[in-house]
């Protein structure tokens, strides 16, 4: 028998709340929010109420999928990074920078962020950078 | 510190008497609920003393609840202050838990605590910490003293800063049901925020009935500072004036709502 608490911080957004995430044998089963952090002091949201059902939920996806004749199938890390990047390349050449835009997260770091808009800008030429929650 | 909580956890782990121990630990400067599974990692107990004494709370009872669930047959131990040990008797009451599972370790609040959560019963049956302390329970007079259709508007104002986050339900100990009338649609309307006024309050007011041990983590848990504990408190206070019964006092009194009685005088 095993029961825990992880504490960690809400991945919904940039706030940065303190929760505790409930462990029960191995399996996520709950969150609770901390009482002792600064910022949110004991209090969550409905987002970061029940931010632990993502994570082993069955529809996560947990492989990259390429759309082939209409359907979703799985593939490999390479294969779906080589096809991106030849599509990317592809529609900025047709159709210009400017019709690529990316959309940041507040589910990552401070420097993942900034290196997504470094290369939005400096690789892909544009300035169309945003927020996910803008999406 | 604790020594004494310690020794007895320590000997109940060690004879087999509990399978876990139930209470908070801390970790990185933060208080975080924890089941102590041997008697070794004890020496990293906490009863809740975050910034001020006892500012840790966490919903234990509702957290055993699950445990005793999960795992038929076993026996397990939680620190209990005052509020907790009303939730696990109300929790028996209400079916939800057989309390021969249960072996309560108990901590009487201090006056500074008792008195921030506005207390009458700041100890549980037998502790092993702390003194017994009496303080004031101020009731919400400033409710009381308006009229009717001045308290619906202050009423009114606060749940209009209700931002549906669930959390006055999620943390109570005493919601248990597996079907919540906070999330039908016959209730309470889909996607809208503010929820129905005074609709959504009313209803889990009302389905507090019996079951508020007034221990005020909803009211902690509210990010809009929805002043919950008065509008349970008064459904309290009613409940025990019609039908004297207070919850999480006799864990083997039923609540009203489970008795045919005869209807109290008309208010």
């Amino acid at each position: 028998m095993d029961y825990k608490t992880v504490l960690t911080t809400c991945a919904y957004c940039g706030c940065g709340c303190g929760l505790c995430l409930e462990v029960l044998d191995g399996r996520l089963i709950g969150t609770l929010p901390s009482k002792t952090n600064p910022i949110n002091e004991g209090k969550l949201c409905v987002k970061g109420w029940n931010i632990h059902e993502f994570v082993q939920h069955p529809d996560r996806i947990t492989k990259p999928l390429i759309r082939k004749n209409g359907a979703l199938v799985e593939a490999s890390w390479d294969e779906a990074l080589d096809f991106t990047v030849s599509r990317l390349k592809e529609i900025k050449e047709d159709h210009g920078s400017d019709s690529i835009a990316f959309l940041a997260s507040a589910k990552v770091t401070n420097e993942e962020n900034y290196l997504i808009m470094k290369f939005a800008r400096a690789a892909v030429g544009t300035n169309n950078v945003d927020h996910c929650a803008r999406l | 510190m604790y020594d004494a909580i310690k020794d007895r956890v320590t000997e109940l782990l060690s004879t087999g008497e509990i399978k876990g121990f139930l209470a908070l630990k801390s970790e990185n400067g933060h208080i975080i609920p924890h089941l102590y599974v041997s008697p070794e990692e004890i020496d990293q107990l906490s009863i809740g003393d975050g910034g001020t004494e006892g500012d840790g709370r966490y919903p234990l009872a509702k957290i055993l609840t699950m445990l005793l669930k999960n795992h038929a047959g076993e026996r397990f131990g939680i620190l209990v202050r005052g509020c907790d040990q009303r939730a696990l008797k109300a929790l028996a009451a209400w079916n939800q838990i057989d309390l021969e599972r249960v072996v309560p370790i108990g901590v009487s609040c201090t006056e500074e605590r008792a008195t921030a959560c506005a207390c009458a019963l700041p100890y549980p049956d037998e502790w092993l910490e702390g003194e017994q302390v009496a303080p004031e329970d101020p009731r919400p007079v400033e409710w009381e003293e308006k009229g009717p259709p001045q308290r619906l508007e202050l009423w009114r104002a606060e749940f209009e800063k209700c931002i549906k986050c669930y959390g006055c339900r999620n943390i109570c100990p005493m919601c248990f049901c597996k079907e919540c009338s906070l999330e039908s649609a016959d209730v309470v309307t889909k996607g809208e925020i503010p929820p129905d006024l005074p609709m959504f309050h009313l209803v889990r007011a009302l389905h507090m009935i019996g079951r508020c041990v007034d221990c005020g983590l909803c009211e902690e848990a509210c990010p809009a500072n929805i002043p919950l504990r008065a509008l349970y408190k008064k459904v309290n206070d009613i409940v025990e004036t019609r039908f004297q019964f207070r919850s999480g006092i006799d864990q083997k009194e039923q609540s009203p709502l489970h008795k045919i009685v005869e209807p109290p005088a008309a208010i």
